[in-house]
Order: structure tokens, then sequence, then C-alpha cells
């Protein structure tokens, strides 16, 4: 990465592609996989990207205006359903992250519960809770332009989408 | 005094999703939840019906970042109710994987969660691009470490999340150990940079004092996260199987996550780095006791904060104890131990990054799970970290709400809780709080 490439003259500033990365129901092993990422990547990144929404790594998060979000994880409520669709409202296009966001599964086991699984303590929290009757993949609930599949996301499908919206937003110029 | 509410909607820099909410009437805090909002995916009923060398491996997705962790749980578990010794090969693997894990681990929450509370930025996007910035370099000694930490499990177990090779037995595929001479080399290289991870938080003096009770798994021949039988604060002993007669369940109205107290004291207590160390100092490795000696001198402490510095400590452990074990091992072409299949149950308990973590696994006569339990550090850690925030509201509460918010997220960052953890099971006894 040449350091030249991103430096500014003036009042010129390159634009950035606005990111944010979310998570819903999983063990968030991609959002963990990201931060192993950005060992090799986040002094590339910061030059190109710029993490509007990261919850994992920063407290001063917005959803406003953002390029692309990408969403790991099933979605087990209403509540996570809705919050979902505000994301797709903010944003132009939207990743699945991730089996679980992706397929579904693991998180999608209780939908195959049977009827003598769901016992008293089960139900008190599916009833205590805003639990959904089924947890849902993520295509189910809100339009999907990408998936990066895997259980954690593979790697290199990752970087392949995202250089490809690097490039469709016309950032990829700057990218090593 | 006005009647006042303090929410955080969403605690940040932690793994999973948690929030906070604080009632305070009278210059009293009236009511406090820490709320896990994860939604739990009842994995421990989803195991129910599956054969036994399926569910290690699925069990690992209970959390990315300590996947390992449960994985061994597992494996162990399954392994004591199958009656299985595994070698001391595989013993040995296990362990050097587990450095890796903890290397990786905690060098996340360290440098990526902690590092920002400590430098007083939002962010490790806002550390300076300025590579003579001690932040700067610290964070880029964070990618040395991370990296590390990853390149050993992907040595040893294939991943460093949801590992590919281990399974009931051992290996289904044995380590390369021509990689092992670049890891001892990367090791070596690495250690100033945990020095100086240690030295700045042993630096950081952010302090919550409360006496409480810590637990963890003390081994007495060495400093171990895998072997060993659970200790307290007051000595008290207990062998691994009876470790969960020993823990009083609480369900937690407001939060998908379930607490704990210890039946001897009927309190609240620790597990975590912070319980190792103050407990287990004595057996840390004999390098690492000789350079981080100074630093030692801060234990026993009941400072929370100080979880953060014992992790830092734990890190050089591990780095040390894997130097060694990179030396001396030797990788036959070894296969699982497996036995004919027998009914029975078994317990795995081990200490995960954040704490002790108990898996048990009841198997039928023909390898199926009939039953499984968890329970997890963060759940453990649930009402101290809840006491811990009322003694700090009840004593700050002079301070503005924008000091509050800050500092009840960095207590409970300290904790190092995971929400992925926490909300995955569901327990047999419930008593109403």
């Amino acid at each position: 990465m040449e350091r030249s490439l991103h430096q500014t003259s003036g009042s010129e500033q390159h634009k950035r592609l606005v990111v944010g990365w979310f998570s819903f129901t999983c063990c968030e092993d991609s959002t963990i996989l990201l931060t192993e990422l950005l060992n090799d990547h986040l002094d590339e990144w910061k030059k190109v990207v710029e993490f509007r929404h990261l919850k994992a790594l920063k407290t001063q998060n917005s959803l406003a205006g953002l390029d692309v979000a990408f969403i790991e994880g099933a979605i087990s409520s209403d509540s996570q359903a809705n919050e979902a669709r505000q994301i797709r409202e903010n944003s132009k296009y939207v990743v699945a992250i991730g089996a679980c966001a992706c397929t579904g599964q693991p998180s999608t086991s209780r939908n195959q519960f049977a009827s003598e699984q769901i016992n008293e303590r089960i139900r008190w929290y599916l009833s205590h809770f805003d639990y959904g009757k089924e947890v849902k993949r993520l295509g189910e609930v809100i339009q999907v332009d990408d998936m990066v599949r895997g259980c954690p996301m593979k790697v290199p499908s990752f970087l392949q989408t995202l250089n490809k919206y690097l490039e469709l937003f016309g950032i990829a110029k700057h990218a090593s | 005094m006005p009647r006042r509410n303090i929410a955080i909607d969403t605690i940040t820099k932690i793994e999973g999703n948690a929030g906070l909410k604080v009632v305070i009437e009278d210059d009293v805090v009236e009511d406090l939840q820490f709320v896990i909002s994860d939604y739990r995916r009842f994995f421990t009923t989803a195991v129910r019906g599956k054969r036994v060398v399926a569910v290690p491996s699925f069990l690992s997705r209970i959390c990315g970042t300590c996947s390992v962790a449960h994985l061994f749980a597992s494996l162990m578990a399954i392994e004591s109710a199958q009656g299985i010794t595994v070698t001391e090969q595989t013993k040995a693997l296990r362990r050097l994987a587990y450095d890796g894990l903890m290397i990786r681990d905690h060098g996340l929450h360290l440098y990526f969660f902690v590092l920002p509370d400590v430098l007083g930025v939002d962010s490790i996007l806002d550390v300076s691009d300025d590579p003579d910035d001690l932040a700067h370099k610290l964070l880029h000694d964070s990618f040395d470490i991370k990296r590390l930490g990853t390149d050993i499990s992907n040595a040893v177990v294939g991943a460093a999340i949801h590992a590919p090779w281990p399974t009931v037995g051992g290996f289904l595929r044995n380590p390369d150990p021509a990689k092992f001479p670049d890891l001892i080399d990367r090791l070596e290289a690495v250690r100033p940079k945990v020095l100086r991870g240690i030295d700045t938080f042993f630096g950081w003096d952010a302090s919550l004092v409360r006496n409480t009770d810590y637990l963890g798994l003390r081994n007495d021949t060495r400093f171990d996260f895998l072997e060993g039988d659970v200790v307290n604060s007051n000595g008290r002993r207990i062998a691994r199987p009876e470790f969960k007669n020993y823990l009083q369940y609480v369900q937690i109205p407001h939060s998908h996550a379930e607490g704990y107290r210890f039946s001897d004291t009927g309190e609240d207590y620790l597990v975590g780095a912070l319980a190792r160390i103050n407990l287990n100092r004595d057996l840390l490795h004999p390098r690492t006791k000789d350079y981080a000696a100074s630093y030692l001198s801060a234990f026993p402490s009941n400072n929370v904060y100080h979880n953060n510095l014992a992790q830092a400590i734990e890190v050089l452990q591990c780095v040390d104890d894997a130097i060694d074990l990179l030396r001396i091992i030797h990788v036959a072409d070894e296969k699982p131990v497996r036995t004919q299949t027998t009914a029975g149950t078994g317990v795995g308990v081990i200490e995960a990054p954040r704490g002790l973590l108990y898996h048990m696994a009841k198997v039928n006569d023909e390898g199926v799970i009939e039953d499984y339990d968890v329970i997890v550090p963060t759940a453990q850690n649930q009402i101290n970290i809840e006491n811990d925030l009322k003694d700090y509201f009840n004593e700050n509460l002079d301070k503005d709400e924008e000091t509050l918010r800050a500092n009840a997220e960095s207590i409970i960052r300290a904790y190092d809780p995971c929400m992925s953890c926490a909300t995955n099971f569901l327990k047999i006894d419930m008593i109403r709080r």
C-alpha cells in the first residue's frame, strides 16, 4: 500500500465507501474474522472505507447514508426484523455475511424442534421475550444484494465482494 | 432528588449484544439491570439426538471468538462419558492450541475493545497514523500478537474459528511440525510487544474495587487452562465433575442469560483472568514470572479493571508456554482413541478466556446425546457485574451522565463479557430472583 495514493491535497478528499457492519442471531464468528482481517488491512481500509456503523469497534455509530451494509446472523424476532428493515432503508446495498444470515443455519435449529422438545423452560423464554415463531435467514426479511457464505465467512469471497463495491462506487483506484 | 433513569441501549466494543438500565431515586440506585439481549439459540436442546462425534463441532458454533474453548470442553465431556483417555500428544497439542486461542482472544479484547478506553478515544479507527505515537505502536503490536495466536491455532487445529482437526479421542489430522520453528521465532520476537502491552494496562489508573469471591481451575503443577480442580478464594477445592453442584442457578427476568451464585457463600463470584491470576500466579511460567514480576505486585487484586492487566500477563504466559511446547513436542502419526460405545455421563470443565466453562454430556448406549448442559463464564459473572455497577453508580451519582455512561461501559468491558456464549442454554432448576 502506498501512502501517497491516499494523501489529500488541499480541500480534495477521496470518497470512501461508507460501510455498516451488523450482527443479529449468531456466534459472531464473521465479526471476529473481520477483526482478524484488520491485522493486515486496517491501515489500507481506513483510507478507502468509512466504518460508519461497527458496534464491535465503535461507540459512536450511525445508520445514515450507508453505501453497503454487511449483515451477519439470522433473524429471531419482529424487533430484529424491524431493525434489519431500518438498515435496508438506510443502505444502498446489503450483503448477507456468513451461514446464519445466508441460510439461517445453525441458528434456525429451533425451527425443527419437535413439540415435545419445547418444554416449559423454552416456552418461558419464547413468551417472556419477543421471540418470533421461527428464526429466519436474512433474505426472508429484507432484500439481499450479495451473499458471502461460510461459517465463518469465506475470506476470499468477502474480499472479492468488498472490492466489487469499492469499484462500483469508483473507489477501487485508490485501493491497493 | 427526582427519579432519574439512565439507559444504555447498546453497550459497544464487547462480543454480542447487551444494554444497561439504571433507576435512581433519592440518590440511591433503586434498580439496575444488565440486560443481555442476544436471542437464545437453544443449542443444548438442539444437540439431543445427535451422535457424539458430531456434537463438539456443532457446539463450537456457540461462540465465534472462543469456539476452541467450547470445542475442547465438549470433547472432554464426551470423552469422559465414553471412558476415553487421550494420549499425551493430544493433551500437549490441545494445550498448544489453547495458548494460541488465549493469545488471539485476549489480544482482541485488550487492544481492540479496551485500549480505546485507555487512550481516551472512541475506537482503534481513531488511533494516530504516526508510527512514533505510542498508541500507533500498541495497535500495531496487537496485529502481530493476534496474528500469531491465529497462526498457532491454524498450525495445530486447522483454524482459529471452528477448528476442523480435533475430534473425540484426538485429532482427525495431525499438525505438521515443520511449521513450528517459525512460530518459535515469532513468539520470541513478539515478547517485547506483549511486555509493552502489560506495561500499558498496568499504568492505566482506572479503578473499581469491590470485595468478591474468585473461582478458577487450579492444577498444582503448572498454570493450566485445561486441567485441575475448581478452587475459590477461601481454599475450597472442588473436583470438576462436582462443580455444577456448587452453583445456584438464578433466573434473571430482564436478561436472556441466567446468573449464578456459589453455594458455599451464597454470594456472587467472578471468573476469568483476574480470578486465575489471583488464585494461580504462583504457578506462572518462570520466565513470565521473571519478566512480569513488577506487574504481578498488583495481585491479588479486587480492582475489576485488573482483569485487563491479568489478561495481558496471561498473553505472556501463553507465549512462554507455547515456546516450550513447540520446542519439545514430537508429533507422531496417531489415530484418535476410540472405545466401544457405552452409555454414560461426562463433564468437561476448562478455563475459557473469560473464565470457567462447564459442559455436561449424557450419552446413551447407541452413542447419541440424551441430555446436554453448558454453563458459561459470562452467565457466572452476570450478578457480579450488576453488583459492581450498583456500587459504581451509588458512589458516583454526582458525576455527569456522559461520564457515568462511559465508565459503566468500561467496567462492563473490563469483564470481557461474551453474549453469544451466554444465551444458548437452559438450566434445569429455576429460582425466581
